[in-house]
């Protein structure tokens, strides 16, 4: 069999992920963890914090239980049901801050933990601070004409 | 009752974030991580063309908590800061913007590094 | 090349599997000399966890060998970690002629057929064959964090926590002997999906076992068990399929240690097992003791390897395959 048979045979054989049970997992995880995030809102406002810091504590606190899930080693297994349902929101953010720095432990503190701590999530950081610098630029120079 | 409302909003405007990410795992070549990273540039973009706005309007935390949001942030931020500073906000704006988040995933992680360490997964 | 009959008789003389905590609850876990639940094996990291492994069974193999591992000549090893640091970790201190082996699933049988052809040409007289894969260790080199947060594919296999060890004698009479061996060739059909290895490594065991039937003029009735390792669920499939197009029906002789190793129905393992430790355990482990209780008695080995590395899937290279295989009989 050439190669181009063989890797079409082998993609019309293999299993396939199950799409409506990992979306229905994904939307039901993935809106609690949003409605937590407006739940934790509300209770930040009520607690008389400035809207702005109240956001911003709001992502603090996930990041935070992100974080302590991935530690004990429960993130893994809500995530392997949830799929995008932990992955989206900025606790799969955390997550792939926390769990490399926790795995390279054993590689030492600077080049283990320091080094592979941004290994997964520093490609979001990179691509989505460059854009915002582009967009930055953009906005700068579209405010100078419209004045 | 208006809490209960902006819960449910919050809740189907992140889920169907998520749910569209999960059809792109499942149904594409794309990895989790050029996911991720498309949300967040996707965020900025959508952000620039005053797309994103409303939707947060909407939907509060079910537009800000996906990493859609995290590009929101930063677009916002860099919006902020060239008001104040010009130019030079362009290289300040962002990671202002999103400063807590990024440091809280820092202290956090290393944190729990020091505490915890990794399992087999079951 | 042609299959290689030994000159001489070649038998194992001892053979031991140790494992960890999934595999010793799987099917055939009651087989396995040594398990250890935390799947750390006392130690600290989980790099020296698969090393202590490899320590233990050769320790183990020795013993049941009623050797000196001062007779040993030399030991063919190997595992998945980078410069094959877990053997090397794992057996400096036992002071033996060490060669490192790196076949990536397949390198039981290769160091197997090794240790058996030097036997057999009469350079070396005692030899052992040992090989480890640690999922902690595997999932840290090839895929994300332990902690990390990702969903598996149907089509991706387990990295076993396993290590399998084997001492082959031309003196001392075991009563499994390696008749036969053939060394694989490096098949690549194009595969880049490193989540469907099995698909990547089944046309290297095509090509090895069509090979050995067309010089051999067998055919798969004249053994009681042909078994893989590990293709799993998708590549045993696609084994059975594409043999059957060239004429040959395994089907009812034809098993997978990736298959064996873990319970489909109530571990979920996706594709089944993977790694050097995997078809190491179950060979060593479980076949080996079958033949020697005589349930079994002539067996075809066939250990298929993926011969790619992290580095080399990002630069979008397509997964090599190999399959070794390794005639056993009583």
């Amino acid at each position: 069999m050439r190669s181009e048979e063989y890797q079409k045979y082998v993609n019309s054989r293999a299993g396939k992920s199950p799409l409506l049970k990992d979306c229905l997992f994904a939307f039901l995880v993935g809106g609690l963890i949003c409605a937590l995030a407006e739940g934790l809102h509300y209770a930040y406002d009520a607690l008389g914090i400035e809207t702005e810091t109240a956001k911003a504590l709001v992502s603090v606190t996930l990041v935070f239980l992100a974080a302590l899930f991935t530690g004990i080693g429960l993130f893994d297994d809500l995530a392997k049901v949830a799929g995008a349902g932990t992955l989206v929101p900025i606790t799969g953010f955390a997550n792939a801050v926390v769990s490399p720095a926790i795995d390279n432990k054993s590689e030492g503190f600077i080049m283990g933990v320091g080094a592979k701590m941004f290994v997964i999530a520093g490609p979001v950081i990179v691509y989505g601070i460059l854009s915002s610098a582009i967009y930055g630029v953009v906005y700068y120079i579209l405010n100078m004409w419209m004045g | 009752m208006d809490i209960w409302i902006s819960l449910l909003k919050a809740f189907l405007v992140g889920g169907l974030f998520c749910l569209i990410a999960q059809i792109l795992i499942d149904k594409t070549k794309l990895t989790p991580a050029r996911i991720l990273v498309l949300y967040v540039t996707l965020g900025v973009v959508l952000t620039a063309f005053g797309v994103y706005e409303p939707i947060v309007k909407f939907a509060g935390c079910g537009a800000t908590t996906p990493l859609t949001g995290f590009g929101y942030a930063l677009a916002k931020g860099v919006e902020k800061a060239v008001k104040e500073h010009g130019l030079f906000g362009a290289l300040t704006g962002g990671f202002t913007a999103t400063s807590s988040g990024i440091c809280a995933a820092i202290v956090f992680g290393y944190l729990f590094t020091l505490i915890f360490r990794g399992k087999p997964r079951d | 090349m042609d299959v290689i009959r030994l000159p001489r008789r070649v038998s194992i003389i001892g053979s031991v599997a140790v494992v960890g905590k999934k595999e010793f609850e799987g099917p055939i876990g009651a087989d396995f000399d040594l398990h250890d639940d935390t799947e750390m094996f006392g130690m600290d990291t989980w790099e020296k966890a698969e090393s202590e492994m490899q320590r233990r069974a050769l320790s183990l193999a020795i013993g049941k060998a009623k050797i000196d591992a001062t007779s040993l000549d030399a030991i063919f090893a190997g595992d998945l970690m980078n410069q094959c640091t877990g053997s090397a970790y794992g057996l400096k201190d036992f002071s033996v002629p060490y060669f490192g082996l790196y076949g990536a699933c397949s390198t039981f049988a290769e160091s197997l057929m090794l240790s058996s052809l030097m036997i057999g040409a009469g350079y070396f007289t005692t030899c052992a064959s040992v090989t480890s894969s640690h999922f902690c260790t595997a999932e840290r080199q090839f895929r994300f964090p332990l902690e990390y947060g990702g969903q598996r594919t149907p089509t991706s296999q387990r990295t076993a926590t396993a290590a399998g060890a084997a001492i082959l004698s031309a003196e001392n009479a075991g009563k499994v002997t390696i008749t036969e061996v053939l060394p694989g060739r490096i098949v690549d059909k194009g595969i880049t999906d490193v989540n469907n290895m099995g698909a990547a490594m089944a046309p290297a065991a095509v090509d090895t076992l069509s090979r050995y039937f067309h010089a051999t003029g067998t055919n798969p009735d004249g053994f009681d068990l042909i078994v893989t390792g590990d293709l799993g669920i998708e590549g045993h499939g696609i084994l059975c399929d594409l043999l059957l197009s060239e004429g040959i029906d395994v089907r009812p002789v034809c098993n997978d240690c990736g298959l064996m190793l873990y319970s489909a129905e109530s571990q979920d393992m996706h594709a089944g097992g993977s790694g050097c430790g995997c078809s190491a355990s179950v060979i060593a482990g479980h076949v080996i003791k079958r033949m020697e209780k005589g349930e079994l008695r002539n067996v075809l080995y066939l250990a298929t390897g993926a011969l790619m590395s992290p580095g080399s899937l990002f630069q979008g290279l397509s997964i090599p395959g190999i399959a070794h295989l390794v005639h056993l009989s009583v």
